[in-house]
């Protein structure tokens, strides 16, 4: 039989194919690590697996969420067993084909200077990665988790457990009258929000910054500074000034601007098509600097020669910004608009900070205005319906992972970033 | 022909001035009328007009009279740990894992890169409901270190990928002359790689500031008491408190929040919008 079979066979302890490849201080290593992985989380693994399965038998001894948490840790402390083992059966078997092939194996100093100089990225990025598994992924996989189960205000602990379920809760969101058709209506106002936002807040970017770069406008500084200014302040801010500015009884917008021109008072808060447009309108007074700012940029880098060769050749102002300017700068800041639309799918701040998603609809859980985001903040913050907001999470981020993924196959950034 | 091109670069002239007096009125007003409501008698905004008849500065003294719902003080100083932690821990931990990424070709590297990439797709939104059932079993609340801690991996995927594809466009020439010179990889991250990535740090470090300060699904999540509060919870409470919301006193608490952020932010806009366009056009 060859060394690197009996090596690999023997690695499923782990430490003993490398003994039996001679490379003592390896093996030892392999064999402790596994033993201190098995004393250490053996218990908490089978505690956390079982947890995880049946979530709980017995009340009140038993509360499901905790046995979820730490089933969801037992998983991912299972991942890095695995790659560890992973790693100690490939290097069994590699040295076995060395020895295979009559080669020398690296000495202990060898395979020492070998770990330092490739765990140079590991050691430096590992902290990074550590904060992001407890404050991102595992999070992320409890919520998910969540969708899977009927937690809820009558499942939840110390008196009742929770258990799995399966995509009920999904096949609820479209079989559930009330359910499906606040989920329509939610789904679809996110879709024109997302939309008309934007693309009013990407125009009026654009617009400007072509305005101010004209040649003969005066006091360039001055306006690009001023305009600027939305951004500058911090966006919590403007939001809550602006829900004053719209109140429909001591608003001045509508007690000083409209009454000015002899228009009755709007119902900006109360009356949802009004809200509506109140966000579209503080959305796009919102957002437009940032595009301004790189419109700006990607303007003064455009070559003065395009523009003279074109007015040597009898262009208009218009034509010119058609075939040249337009064209550039859409290609230049494709991947900056299309970031845009995916912060307004999810742009809780302005919808709830200026009027909490309302009006509020009878018979619904979401308001007029609400978003996918914030009804899920609804849901789960004020009517305790997890299963439902966690469900309603993993298709908020299907939709946004697509949209996503479609700008990197577009952008190709993905092909030069991997 | 010649008077026909004039008259059109005048009216050309004409309009976009005219446009822009528009868009001035329009951001300023609202700013106006906030210092307006701030120097305004009164809690309500009913009688407020933009120069008040009678000016008062009670507002801002309220803001520091240290009553039990309002401690304004107690929140700025709040949210400027808060944002300044963020800052600092999304640096130095977006910085080393972007050179890590940049210089080195190590397992996993692609692995890990295909995990950034979608976890900067999934919105942070998604840990909300483990963050409030747990915060509500284990007691989390109040903790402004597990807050920051929650702001600095939610910035991580994002900003690594901005630094990194910048730390792609430093000619790796530099590193190897000064490796051949005998330098360590640490040496040549902290004297080659940060100075000459600082557009893109300023970038991460500003996202790292304003990031908590435009939070408020975590945060309102997290703190509950209003000594813990940050900025953006006090002054929300502060406008729909059922009680006594009062416009005219938020008012006052939102300009001595926005006016020493839009300064900073007009002084050092140049710097982020080179970053910003360059971290753009390259993904």
């Amino acid at each position: 039989m060859q060394h690197r079979k009996i090596a690999l066979l023997l690695s499923i302890i782990p430490g003993m194919g490398q003994l039996y490849n001679r490379q003592w201080v390896k093996g030892l290593l392999f064999l402790s690590i596994g033993g201190a992985f098995f004393a250490v989380f053996g218990d908490m693994l089978n505690m956390g697996f079982w947890g995880l399965f049946t979530l709980g038998t017995e009340v009140p001894r038993d509360n499901s969420v905790f046995l979820l948490a730490e089933g969801i840790i037992a998983v991912i402390v299972t991942c890095f067993g695995l790659a560890v083992y992973y790693l100690n059966l490939r290097d069994a078997y590699k040295n076995g084909r060395l020895r295979d092939e009559n080669r020398k194996l690296s000495t202990l100093k060898d395979q020492y200077h070998n770990v330092v100089s490739q765990g140079y990225p590991y050691v430096v990025s590992g902290p990074s990665l550590f904060i992001l598994i407890f404050a991102v992924i595992f999070p992320i996989l409890f919520s998910f988790a969540l969708a899977f189960t009927n937690y809820d205000l009558y499942h939840s602990p110390p008196a009742n457990l929770a258990d799995w379920v399966g995509l009920e809760t999904f096949s609820k969101i479209f079989t559930v009258d009330i359910w499906r058709s606040t989920f329509f209506d939610v789904l679809g106002w996110t879709v024109v929000w997302t939309l008309v936002a934007t693309s009013l807040q990407v125009t009026l970017g654009i617009l400007l910054a072509t305005i101010v770069n004209q040649k003969e406008i005066r006091f360039k500084r001055f306006y690009r500074t001023v305009l600027v200014l939305p951004w500058a302040v911090p966006g919590f801010v403007t939001i809550l000034i602006f829900a004053g500015l719209f109140n429909d009884s001591f608003g001045a917008i509508n007690n000083d601007i409209l009454a000015a021109f002899g228009i009755d008072a709007i119902p900006w808060l109360t009356d949802s098509n009004w809200s509506r447009l109140a966000l579209i309108l503080m959305q796009g007074w919102l957002g437009f600097p940032y595009i301004f700012l790189v419109t700006t940029g990607v303007l003064q880098s455009i070559p003065e020669d395009l523009y003279e060769a074109a007015t040597i050749d009898g262009a208009s102002v218009f034509s010119k910004f058609k075939h040249i300017t337009m064209p550039m700068i859409l290609l230049a800041m494709a991947p900056i608009i299309i970031t845009q639309f995916t912060f307004n799918f999810n742009n809780f701040n302005i919808i709830y900070l200026f009027n909490g998603g309302g009006p509020a609809e009878p018979g619904s859980t979401a308001g007029g205005t609400d978003i996918l985001v914030s009804w899920i903040y609804k849901l789960t913050l004020q009517s305790s319906q997890y299963s439902l907001a966690a469900a309603l999470t993993i298709l908020l981020s299907v939709f946004v992972i697509a949209i996503a993924l479609w700008q990197f196959r577009r952008t190709n950034s993905f092909k030069e970033g991997a | 022909m010649l008077k026909d091109t004039k008259r059109r670069k005048l009216l050309r002239l004409f309009i976009s001035y005219s446009i822009l007096t528009l868009m001035v009125i329009i951001i300023i007003y609202p700013l106006l009328w906030t210092v307006g409501a701030s120097f305004n008698p009164g809690n309500s905004l009913i009688s407020t007009s933009i120069i008040p008849e009678n000016p008062t500065v009670a507002h801002y003294k309220e803001l520091f009279a240290g009553s039990e719902s309002l401690q304004y003080g107690q929140w700025y100083l709040n949210s400027l740990k808060i944002s300044v932690f963020t800052m600092i821990g999304a640096v130095v931990s977006v910085s080393f894992t972007a050179y890590a990424f940049s210089r080195f070709r190590f397992k996993g590297r692609k692995n890990a890169l295909t995990l950034f990439l979608l976890l900067q797709m999934i919105p942070q939104f998604s840990a909300l409901i483990a963050l409030f059932v747990l915060a509500q079993i284990l007691g989390m609340m109040n903790s402004h270190w597990l807050l920051i801690l929650l702001y600095i991996g939610g910035l991580i995927p994002m900003n690594t990928y901005l630094m990194k594809g910048y730390m792609d466009s430093i000619s790796i020439d530099l590193d190897e002359s000064a490796k051949i010179d005998g330098a360590s990889n640490t040496r040549i991250f902290w004297q080659i790689i940060m100075p000459l990535s600082k557009p893109m740090i300023a970038v991460v470090a500003m996202n790292g500031f304003t990031g908590p300060l435009g939070d408020f699904v975590l945060s309102s999540v997290i703190l509950r008491t209003p000594e813990y509060y940050t900025l953006p919870i006090g002054l929300f409470n502060l406008v729909n408190d059922v009680m006594g919301a009062s416009y005219t006193t938020f008012a006052a608490g939102a300009i001595l929040i926005s006016i020493p952020v839009a300064i900073i932010f007009v002084l050092l806009q140049k710097n982020f919008v080179s970053g910003l366009t360059a971290g753009g056009t390259k993904g």
